[in-house]
């Protein structure tokens, strides 16, 4: 099939692709595909025509118009994906093409600018998570959990894990789907009853911190509970409470893994985010992804290699620790800025805002007639109302000022609503919400 | 190249940076009455973090990107990666507010033209994979391959037919692919290739029995032929009860020009951060859809986008889904690009793309099989595999060759892959470099092959003008640095 179409993203014209097919001896592109079957080559393509960048600007603003962004009015949606502030710097660093159109770092000669920023992401990673080791990064969150999970089973070549029901729902079935051909046993129960259900058959006790609600578990008494019986702590956490929170690490956690979103990546209907994945140094040829190492090249001068690769896929094929290979690189990029930027005091005045503000909405909503606090409890930026009516119903009545309640979450609580204050929302907003609580008199 | 001082010298890690008392982000205020702390026991009391001023992040990070090579910068000719110009109206897209800033689960009525979109993009790779139906929640290309060998096992298991355990993989496949087949449960049996590079067919026989769950094969080749036994291949495998999963990282050569559903493929994934031009990142991220036959659909990772009568849209859940592979829905933001992308270039800028990235590669093989051993010496597609074998005998391999390009300013091709060719030295030019750049990478392996004669040494010890030269990798695995650590006093 010949196409006179002239792309903008490729240079060469019609003469030059005749001069181009002279020097290989054809006389057209289409006996390029001689290989390919007659009676299947060319099929239709029932695609659009092709559109000027102007049109493109036009319909994409179009369709992101039909979308209500999060700073477009008062957000106290959270359960996953958290809206915070990201330093101006973050996206000008991150898409410079230096980094933007790189490939993975399999050159180290020629890729030391991707390499060093990894090994300070593996670096800040550990720091945060008070681990010994950080990976180059996972998928997001949730993959990054469920790798843990079977690496717990590699460790201890046990097949049975106990999973906190305070486990993100979106968490757990990712982690039903990464072992539903493993032989993977794995019991969903509440916090309070893991001791009873952990036996010398479990590989790991899988908690999330702050849970899913918005609670802080007590992860010294899980780490006690697992380590008795021989089992793994694996702990996902929100990277950005770890500015003032005491890390999973601290406690005696084994895996700890989370979702970076929070750190410098937008929110972006849920992806590209970047999973965390640490871990204590005995573990790391278990670990899966990638791993970035400090040498020395021939003249004596440091550089960063990736390290530890016959775990990967592309030299242990079937036996590799994972089958990841593409990960979030960029992401880690941008949660290293980010990190950098926020640093020692504004990462810990980040975490504190939130868990001030939260602290206010929840005792000032509490107080609502026929309102009340589902939990007792410490928690960090997000917490569960009970609510006298159904919360899709108030969360419609607040859309209706502009204002995104929270997740409905009366499957677990009755009428309750999960809602988070971050950094982002100010009193007013705060005030604003809990003014239009209350159903109109 | 270059050493800066100060700020920019990049030897110098953040931590070592690090003044205390120096900010880079200024916080606001509290506007609120401070609550309690919560219990001592839950509260770090030291973080690790560096400080730093905004000026020292910006100029510490640019001039580490300075350190690499990029499409942006540099032709970047690394088979089966497909390198391609990343264009930037793409990413200008992608961070709309309305786009970037919209939260996952806000209800469907506040993001309808973002599921619209993923709707129409689910639409788009359906068409160029001749498929019948499109999940877009597997985040890369590997991710895309779970999804879709689960979906493999799955139907086979709700058919009762639990006895498929085993899957076969050509000899010259990505190592993802087994990876992925293990992952799902299934023991892999490698299929050999034949003398010209497809897949053995005697060999397939023997496998094709009650215990095969399907194949998985990439189209073309990672050696960069398409295979022309292809349609056989589907039937023996069909016959026997299997599946044929389609690996789709090399789908830039069959744009508009075959589509695997109808050539017999069940389910296959495409790598938008190859074909359809989002950014790698430094790897990643990337996202790998995955599209299935009308048998298979039932199965697809969830969610999926649907669309009711009235033109509204909604995620949905397949009836006999695999369950959620990843949190949310996707890699939007790579989605958005890869729907720029299609919307921009339309069928006939799809088919130029396929027509334009194997012309180039074809130029490539024919410019260079005087001098570098070409083992199969036949039209190829996007890529061309040589072999070193000629260098090799004067004393210079593969991977050296490959590092002697990285002096003249070209990236390294892919080397040592297929590991059935000796020495390979895998060269995808993409169809978005002009002539004068495939001529000087041309004129550049030529002299290298002089050079393996003239001066073997030079060639041996590159690359010499980087900014690091050959790194020692065994010392890194045997004693493994993975993180900065004060100095010692």
């Amino acid at each position: 099939m010949v196409t006179n179409f002239q792309s903008h993203y490729i240079p060469n014209t019609i003469a030059e692709q005749d001069d181009l097919l002279a020097a290989v001896g054809l006389s057209s592109v289409d006996e390029l595909f001689s290989d390919i079957p007659d009676d299947y080559r060319n099929p239709p393509l029932r695609l659009p025509d092709p559109m000027s960048e102007l049109e493109i600007q036009r319909e994409l603003g179009e369709m992101a118009g039909r979308n209500r962004p999060l700073a477009s009015g008062p957000s106290f949606l959270g359960a996953g994906s958290y809206y915070h502030f990201i330093p101006s710097i973050v996206k000008a660093v991150m898409t410079r093409g230096e980094f933007l159109t790189a490939y993975t770092p399999y050159q180290p000669e020629v890729s030391q600018g991707t390499l060093q920023v990894i090994f300070e992401f593996q670096t800040m990673i550990s720091a945060l998570y008070g681990m010994e080791v950080a990976n180059a990064g996972m998928y997001d969150g949730a993959t990054s959990l469920a790798e843990a999970v079977l690496m717990a089973c590699r460790v201890t070549r046990r097949q049975q894990v106990v999973v906190s029901d305070t486990v993100a729902p979106a968490y757990r079935q990712v982690i039903a789907t990464y072992c539903q051909a493993q032989g993977v046993a794995i019991d969903i129960v509440p916090t309070a009853d893991i001791g009873a259900n952990v036996t010398e058959a479990t590989a790991g006790v899988v908690a999330q911190y702050p849970n899913f609600y918005g609670g802080l578990d007590d992860l010294a008494g899980l780490a006690a509970t697992a380590h008795d019986d021989g089992a793994l702590l694996v702990v996902s956490a929100d990277p950005l409470a770890m500015g003032m929170l005491k890390p999973p690490g601290g406690f005696g956690a084994d895996i700890v893994t989370g979702e970076g979103q929070p750190i410098g990546i937008p929110p972006s209907f849920g992806g590209p985010y970047l999973g965390l994945f640490s871990c204590k140094q005995q573990y790391i040829r278990q670990m899966p992804s990638r791993l970035v190492g400090r040498t020395t090249d021939t003249r004596g001068r440091t550089g960063y290699v990736l390290t530890l690769q016959t775990r990967e896929q592309h030299i242990r094929r079937e036996r590799a620790t994972s089958n990841i290979c593409t990960n979030e690189a960029l992401y880690a990029l941008a949660s290293t800025i980010y990190l950098a930027a926020m640093g020692r005091n504004g990462l810990r005045q980040v975490a504190e805002l939130c868990y001030h503000k939260a602290h206010y909405a929840a005792s000032a909503i509490a107080g609502l007639d026929g309102y009340s606090l589902a939990q007792s409890g410490e928690f960090f930026q997000e917490f569960v109302v009970s609510c006298p009516e159904a919360p899709a119903k108030i969360n419609r009545r607040l859309m209706e000022r502009n204002i995104l309640g929270g997740l409905d979450v009366s499957d677990r609580f009755e009428n309750g609503m999960l809602l988070c204050v971050t950094e982002m929302n100010s009193r007013q907003d705060i005030d604003l919400l809990v003014g239009s609580l209350p159903a109109a008199k | 190249m270059l050493n800066k001082g100060g700020n920019r010298d990049t030897t110098r890690l953040l931590m070592d940076r690090s003044v205390p008392g120096r900010v880079g982000v200024v916080t606001p205020g509290l506007d609120v009455p401070a609550a309690p702390l919560p219990d001592a026991a839950y509260l770090r009391d030291d973080l690790p973090l560096p400080e730093v001023s905004e000026p020292e992040v910006v100029q510490y990070f640019t001039s580490l990107s300075q350190l690499n090579f990029s499409i942006d910068t540099h032709f970047y000719p690394l088979g089966s990666c497909t390198m391609k110009y990343n264009p930037k109206i793409n990413d200008e897209v992608a961070f709309l507010p309305g786009f970037a800033g919209i939260h996952p689960q806000q209800p469907a009525e506040q993001s309808q033209g973002a599921l619209e979109l993923l709707y129409r993009l689910q639409d788009f790779l359906t068409e160029v994979t001749g498929m019948a139906a499109t999940s877009l929640a597997t985040l890369a290309g590997a991710h895309g391959e779970l999804g879709g060998v689960l979906m493999m096992r799955a139907y086979h298991l709700a058919r009762g037919d639990s006895g498929r355990t085993k899957m076969g993989i050509p000899d010259s496949a990505h190592g993802t692919n087994p990876a992925s087949a293990a992952m799902a449960g299934f023991d892999v049996v490698t299929i050999p290739s034949d003398a010209d590079g497809n897949t053995d067919l005697v060999a397939l026989r023997e496998i094709a029995t009650d215990d095969l769950a399907g194949v998985m094969i990439t189209l073309p080749s990672t050696l960069g032929l398409f295979d022309t036994n292809i349609l056989e291949v589907c039937q023996i495998v069909h016959e026997c009860g299997g599946l044929v999963y389609g690996d789709g990282a090399n789908m830039n050569a069959l744009l508009g020009r075959a589509k695997l559903g109808e050539l017999g493929f069940d389910v296959c994934h495409l790598n938008l951060h190859k074909t359809f031009s989002t950014p790698h990142g430094g790897g990643g991220p990337g996202a790998g859809p995955v599209c299935c036959v009308e048998n298979l659909a039932p199965y697809l990772a969830a969610p999926v986008v649907a669309v009711n009568d009235a033109g509204e849209y909604s995620l949905a859940e397949p009836d006999q889904s695999i369950g959620k592979i990843s949190g949310f829905h996707g890699n939007f933001g790579v989605l958005v690009r890869a729907y720029t992308y299609i919307r921009t270039l339309g069928a006939a800028g799809l088919l130029s793309i396929s027509g334009n990235a194997v012309l180039n590669a074809n130029y490539i093989m024919e410019s260079l099989k005087d001098i570098y051993e070409l083992p199969y010496d036949r039209t190829c597609m996007h890529e061309v595999v040589f072999s070193a074998d000629r260098q090799r005998e004067r004393g210079v391999s593969g991977l050296e060759v490959a590092k002697r390009l990285l002096d003249y300013g070209f990236h390294a091709p892919t080397m040592y892959f297929p590991l059935i060719v000796h020495e390979a030295l895998m060269i995808e030019p993409t169809e978005s470099e002009t002539m004068e750049t495939l001529d000087a990478f041309i004129d550049a392996l030529r002299l290298i092959d002089s050079e393996a004669t003239a001066e073997p040494e030079l060639v041996q010890h590159a690359p010499h003008t980087t900014p690091v030269s050959r790194l020692d990798e065994a010392t890194a695995a045997r004693r493994p640095v993975l993180r900065w650590e004060a100095a010692a006093d």
